[in-house]
């Protein structure tokens, strides 16, 4: 035996986990930007590759795939060997997903701004990139499950079911929703059109949300809430049936983006009733999240990690709970197209996605560097302003949204609309000021911890983890 | 019936959806029959201290789950879901919409009726009218024409009682009703560079501006040539085909020499789109009244 068998794979781990903070304060900050254009158009400075439209699809590739990819790269990587006693499979090829993926990010930056895009949401990259980015999926599919397929354990690790289902949905998804024509090398055209082009896209779209940003979070939850607590899952029966449910019924439910549309009526309610079905299923993760603190509650006031873990999960519920209401074709009718939207996908990307990947890169960082974390107190501190930063953010999208929504709709005796559209416009500055200051201290906060873990590297050494042999089961 | 293109597909979205319901179900079901205690570890280890209970599904979080598929059962019996199946509800999407523009035409219908029978000139003093015109005017306008109808570089200034096509009702009127393109070819071919300066230079002159003469002059000759058929000797213009007014100093594409000159090498397309089908002759008559009052204030 050698180290090679004999010692955990961390190389890879530990360059995605940098690059996730990396990726995070570039993503937010483009964020901030564009936050405050909103607020105040100046500030795009009448430059074409400066502008909301081309910075929009930029600072969501950079905080989704950027800096959530990284942490779920970092975390199924880490989680995966140590739930399954042995090394990483093939460490080339996860090398390779390394190089690949920051490419990817790397082309993102160079062709987004530009205006190079294939405009359908969340998978602007055009044909080539797409292209790449399946052949680092499939690399990334061979080295997770072939270090399951190679475990030590009998029973595979419920992280690891959500890891799993993340990695072959997002690659079903990518492949079929990318599907194009190129017409140049930088220029492609759908395979689909009309109506069906918007179906797949938002089919992509929604489990693009169900997939990526939630199971494979979930995945992250689940190793990393009961390793800082320091307890046993709440419930492995209802993590089956919650793993299920929400595999089977989140791929349905992406009609409810197109709610009123020229989509069938059928489809329509079809994705309506999957979305409030999505309802529980959900909430079993946040259970399980939750509960498995009971018995040890009173860590939450000392440890900050497993706050910002705790209520990563708390904002997971609550945005799993708003997601399915604003499924009704009622309540959607008032929410479709305003800001409320904008702001219950920050409430799932910050306080869920973001939370939860800052709390086990607090976890995981200093474990890869074989040292301490260097200041506990700054992760407090970093807490604190990242919550205020979302509910800010989240609460004035609510007020800006649930008006510009009454304002569209609110009518004279006379049957003429009460507001022009730029009356709206006008009534929700107030709203974008605050919204951009929310999104500042929450990259304020990432600063902090970027200081914080820049210190905790440096004063620690490249961690060489030898692989415990497993226990057996009692 | 046009979603699909065979029964086989409606009855594949049937089977599915039926089926994963019915599957979910027996997921809760099954999974909840099985006796455990609270507390007990299932026995696996993985990590050196990762372990799992065991706990009964929350009672409360089963029901939740139950009911939001029997709500959805309810549903998709009531409404459109099932592959072709209609609900027995009837409703559709199109529906809805037609039975909501019916309610607001019956509701709001007469008093446009009312205006419709009052000339543009009456209505323009009518304060109920006006307000009613000033609304649909920021609704469907001020987009292009300004919230203050001052237009912009391309978008008609609606309240200088300059026209294009004419400022009497019914020329408004035809104006929304059936919209306007405005067509000015580019003559960087025919005038040259040097042509197209002169041109420029007699257009300002004749908009009462200090120019070089001796230069005002060589264009004339060419304005005689190439722009007399729409703009008329002198520039007055013509309405009738919505050619300028080149002598009153308003310039719809900027008055600058830049701006002259590139509207004469380039030309200039401008579209009025056509209001009367989507907005109806009613409300376009207010509207008419209403930019009518514009540019004429009775007091």
């Amino acid at each position: 035996m050698n180290n090679e068998t004999m010692t955990y794979d961390y190389t890879v781990v530990r360059q995605f986990a940098i690059v996730t903070v990396i990726l995070g304060i570039v993503g937010m900050l483009i964020g901030v930007l564009i936050a405050s254009q909103m607020a105040w158009p100046v500030l795009n400075f009448d430059t074409p590759w400066l502008t909301f439209g081309r910075l929009r699809p930029l600072h969501t590739n950079a905080v989704i795939f950027g800096f959530g990819g990284s942490a779920l790269f970092a975390t199924s990587y880490y989680v995966v060997q140590r739930t399954c006693h042995v090394r990483l499979f093939a460490p080339a090829l996860a090398q390779f997903t390394f190089i690949g993926w920051m490419l990817v990010i790397l082309l993102a930056v160079l062709t987004l701004p530009l205006g190079i895009t294939s405009s359908k949401e969340y998978a602007e990259l055009e044909w080539p990139i797409d292209l790449l980015i399946t052949v680092v999926w499939v690399a990334y599919a061979v080295v997770f499950f072939g270090t399951v397929a190679k475990r030590r354990v009998k029973h595979i690790y419920v992280a690891n079911w959500f890891f799993g289902a993340f990695i072959l949905t997002v690659a079903m998804l990518h492949i079929v929703n990318s599907m194009a024509i190129p017409v140049s090398f930088l220029k492609s055209y759908s395979a689909y059109a009309g109506v069906q082009d918007a179906m797949i896209q938002w089919w992509y779209g929604h489990n693009a949300v169900g997939f990526f940003l939630t199971a494979g979070f979930l995945g992250i939850m689940y190793y990393f809430i009961p390793k800082q607590a320091e307890r046993p899952v709440y419930s492995y029966r209802l993590s089956v049936v919650h793993f299920w449910a929400l595999s089977f019924t989140y791929i349905w439910a992406g009609p409810h983006h197109l709610h009123y549309t020229a989509l069938p009526d059928w489809t329509q309610s079809l994705g309506m009733v999957f979305s409030l079905i999505l309802l529980a299923p959900s909430w079993g993760g946040m259970i399980n999240g939750i509960m498995t603190l009971s018995g040890a509650w009173e860590k939450l006031r000392s440890d900050p990690i497993l706050k910002f873990l705790i209520v990563s999960v708390s904002f997971y519920g609550m945005s799993t709970f708003e997601g399915p209401m604003m499924a009704i074709k009622t309540v959607n009718a008032l929410s479709h197209y305003t800001d409320w939207t904008v702001g219950h996908v920050h409430s799932g990307a910050l306080g869920w996605v973001a939370m939860v990947s800052i709390g086990s890169m607090y976890f995981l960082i200093p474990k890869l560097f074989d040292t301490e974390i260097y200041s506990k107190k700054m992760i407090e501190t970093h807490f604190w302003v990242a919550t205020v930063g979302i509910v800010l953010y989240i609460t004035s999208m609510w007020i800006s949204g649930i008006m510009q929504g009454l304002m569209w709709r609110a009518i004279n005796n006379d049957g003429t609309l009460t507001y022009s559209f730029v009356e709206s416009v006008q009534a929700m500055h107030p709203f974008y000021i605050v919204r951009a200051g929310g999104g500042a201290l929450f990259l304020l906060g990432m600063l902090i911890m970027a200081y914080n873990l820049t210190k905790t590297i440096a004063q620690g050494k490249a961690a060489v983890a030898a692989i415990p042999e497993p226990q057996a089961a009692h | 019936m046009s979603d699909f293109t065979s029964e086989f597909w409606s009855w594949f979205i049937i089977a599915i959806v039926g089926g994963g319901i019915i599957w979910l179900f027996y997921l809760l079901m099954g999974t909840n029959k099985a006796e455990t205690e609270e507390g007990v570890p299932t026995g696996h280890v993985w990590d050196e201290n990762l372990e799992e209970l065991n706990n009964p599904l929350p009672r409360w979080w089963l029901w939740m789950f139950y009911i939001t598929m029997i709500f959805s059962i309810g549903y998709l019996i009531l409404y459109p879901g099932m592959g072709s199946f209609k609900g027995i509800l009837g409703w559709t999407e199109v529906g809805e919409y037609e039975a909501e523009v019916a309610a607001a035409d019956e509701e709001f219908g007469p008093i446009f009726e009312k205006f419709q029978q009052t000339s543009v000139a009456v209505l323009a003093t009518d304060e109920a009218a006006m307000k009613a015109g000033e609304r649909l005017y920021v609704t469907y306008c001020a987009v292009c024409h300004g919230s203050d109808a001052r237009g912009a570089t391309g978008f008609p200034n609606l309240r200088d009682n300059d026209w294009l096509y004419g400022g009497s009702p019914e020329q408004i009127e035809a104006t929304l009703l059936h919209g306007r393109s405005g067509v000015m070819p580019g003559w960087e071919a025919q005038l040259g560079e040097e042509g197209i300066d002169q041109v420029a230079t007699y257009v300002m002159s004749i908009a009462g501006r200090e120019v070089d003469a001796a230069t005002a002059e060589a264009g004339k000759a060419k304005y005689d040539m190439f722009c007399v058929g729409c703009h008329m000797p002198g520039g007055t213009g013509n309405q009738a085909l919505g050619a300028p007014n080149l002598t009153n100093n308003i310039w719809l594409y900027g008055g600058s020499p830049r701006a002259i000159k590139e509207t004469l090498a380039k030309g200039r397309n401008g579209r009025m789109p056509a209001h009367g089908e989507f907005l109806g002759k009613a409300k376009v008559h207010i509207l008419t009244a209403y930019v009518y009052s514009l540019s004429h204030k009775s007091d």
